[in-house]
């Protein structure tokens, strides 16, 4: 049985800040920061907006770009986030209860660093194609935060990507062809319980985490299809930074062209566990059929999972019926200053 | 209003926007009543509402209530649905409230409306956003 994305959907917050506003305030280098990780501006969410209702929104756009279906069908919910806004108590609860899907569906949390949000959409592909439900939905959104004055605070953003898979082949707008995942445990970024925000391990979160497991899972997923660099219309890497996706793909022998339409990052910064499902979003959004498509997420900790797809005569139907990535990425946006970007991500130590 | 049961009953109205029309003489009450204001009748059935509207009136508090003082000033319109039915509702991302014309498209999106505190529950609905 063919399996594959049936909808799909973003969200992206409104509010931006430039990255030399936070370098004003730490007196660093801005023009450093932008040479060095392709950063311009990211994404901040409002006072309103959190994991689980950027997580609704791309879900709501995933359902209207799956055409006419009934929610109740959706047999599994899969809500990727390291922003969790409980400790304890379901993301996904509130998602699948605003979605109209509960009560008969399994529900989960998942929590992988920035690979949270592709571990959803492995789960939910794999319980379709074991034949357990009609439909599944992965979710992959964060609202992440980095310490006052640190290099991540530079990068971390927020944003929402929702898949919707299913198998019936006249709905698949994708086909999945494959799928690889490579893991180790390499400690290049943590958060231990309480802890507000993440530490890392600054320069080891390259080379031994993010190229080695990126490159490893993209080769394994090309060595298992027989597939190669060329053969692909499109490839997405994740994208902490500007930087670091675009040098990944070059040395896997990918270029520019194929490269760019998933590139978000210089002006979205890094939406953790939707950095990489945004990309394929914005790549959904303007891909012809028979493309085949590369998606190679990195989680610290650390993880690579690959998807190979290939996109199928359905996808013309349903690029304009949802809002298109980019045109959330580059219009009516509102710009803030530093002080009410802490005030909105609750840096500000408030009163009783 | 920190009530954990209570907020739960209120899940299909504030999540789903489920409004209940009167099988009597069809009038659509949102939040949903148990006697129909027009014609007494007991007797409902769930109905989705739209998301699409338009604004009919707006205000700006700028001295809001426990659980939306970090929000303030709270910008909060009446708005119109695409079915007729009126909802009074906050409008979120709107950086000057001058911004806002009566009769400006708007839609409903799923928002945080507060929490009880940082220990609480946090309380999620719709809010209006300008439609884009």
């Amino acid at each position: 049985m063919s399996v594959g994305i049936v909808g799909y959907g973003a969200f992206i917050p409104r509010r931006r800040i430039k990255l030399e506003e936070i370098a004003k305030v730490w007196g660093a280098d801005a023009a450093s920061y932008r040479r060095g990780l392709q950063l311009h501006e990211k994404s901040v969410p409002g006072k309103d907006e959190d994991t689980i209702t950027m997580s609704v929104e791309a879900a709501r756009r995933a359902l209207v770009r799956a055409g006419d279906l009934d929610p109740a069908a959706i047999g599994a919910v899969y809500v990727g986030s390291e922003s969790h806004p409980y400790a304890v108590k379901p993301s996904g609860t509130v998602v699948a209860e605003a979605l109209g899907i509960t009560p008969q569906v399994h529900v989960a949390d998942l929590e992988f660093a920035c690979k949270a949000g592709t571990e959803g959409m492995f789960l939910a592909q794999a319980l379709v194609k074991a034949g357990e439900v009609e439909y599944a939905l992965g979710i992959g959104a964060d609202t992440s935060q980095g310490a006052p004055g640190d290099a991540l605070e530079y990068s971390a953003a927020a944003g929402a990507a929702a898949y919707l898979f299913g198998g019936d082949s006249d709905r698949i707008l994708a086909e999945v062809v494959a799928t690889y995942s490579w893991t180790t445990d390499t400690p290049d970024f943590w958060r231990r319980a309480y802890m507000h925000y993440p530490r890392h391990g600054s320069r080891f979160t390259g080379e031994p985490a993010y190229f080695r497991h990126i490159m490893s899972s993209a080769q394994g997923i090309m060595d298992k299809t027989g597939l190669k660099p060329q053969e692909f219309a499109h490839a997405i890497f994740h994208q902490p930074n500007g930087k670091f996706p675009i040098r990944v793909g070059k040395r896997l022998g990918f270029t520019t062209a194929q490269l760019e339409t998933g590139w978000l990052s210089p002006w979205l910064g890094n939406t953790y566990s939707g950095a990489s499902p945004m990309g394929l979003t914005a790549v959904l959004d303007i891909a012809r059929p028979g493309d085949l498509v590369l998606i190679t997420s990195f989680g610290s900790g650390a993880g690579s999972d690959s998807f190979v797809l290939r996109v199928t005569e359905r996808i013309s139907e349903v690029q304009d019926v949802a809002p298109i990535t980019r045109v959330q990425l580059d219009n009516d946006k509102i710009y803030v200053d530093y002080g009410t970007y802490a005030k909105l991500r609750g840096k500000i130590r408030m009163g009783e | 209003m920190f009530s954990p049961a209570r907020s739960w009953r209120e899940f299909p109205q504030r999540y789903r926007l489920e409004a209940a029309r009167c099988t009597v003489c069809g009038k659509i009450h949102y939040p949903p009543r148990l006697v129909c204001s027009a014609c007494r009748g007991r007797t409902f059935e769930t109905v989705a509402m739209p998301r699409e509207g338009a604004v009919v009136t707006f205000t700006t508090i700028h001295v809001p209530p426990k659980g939306f003082t970090e929000q303030s000033p709270l910008d909060i319109a009446i708005v119109e649905l695409a079915n007729g039915v009126r909802v009074m509702v906050q409008v979120a991302d709107l950086p000057e409230a001058d911004e806002l014309r009566i009769g400006d498209p708007v839609r409903l999106e799923f928002r945080r409306i507060c929490d009880d505190g940082e220990a609480g529950l946090i309380f999620y609905g719709h809010k209006a956003v300008r439609a884009r």
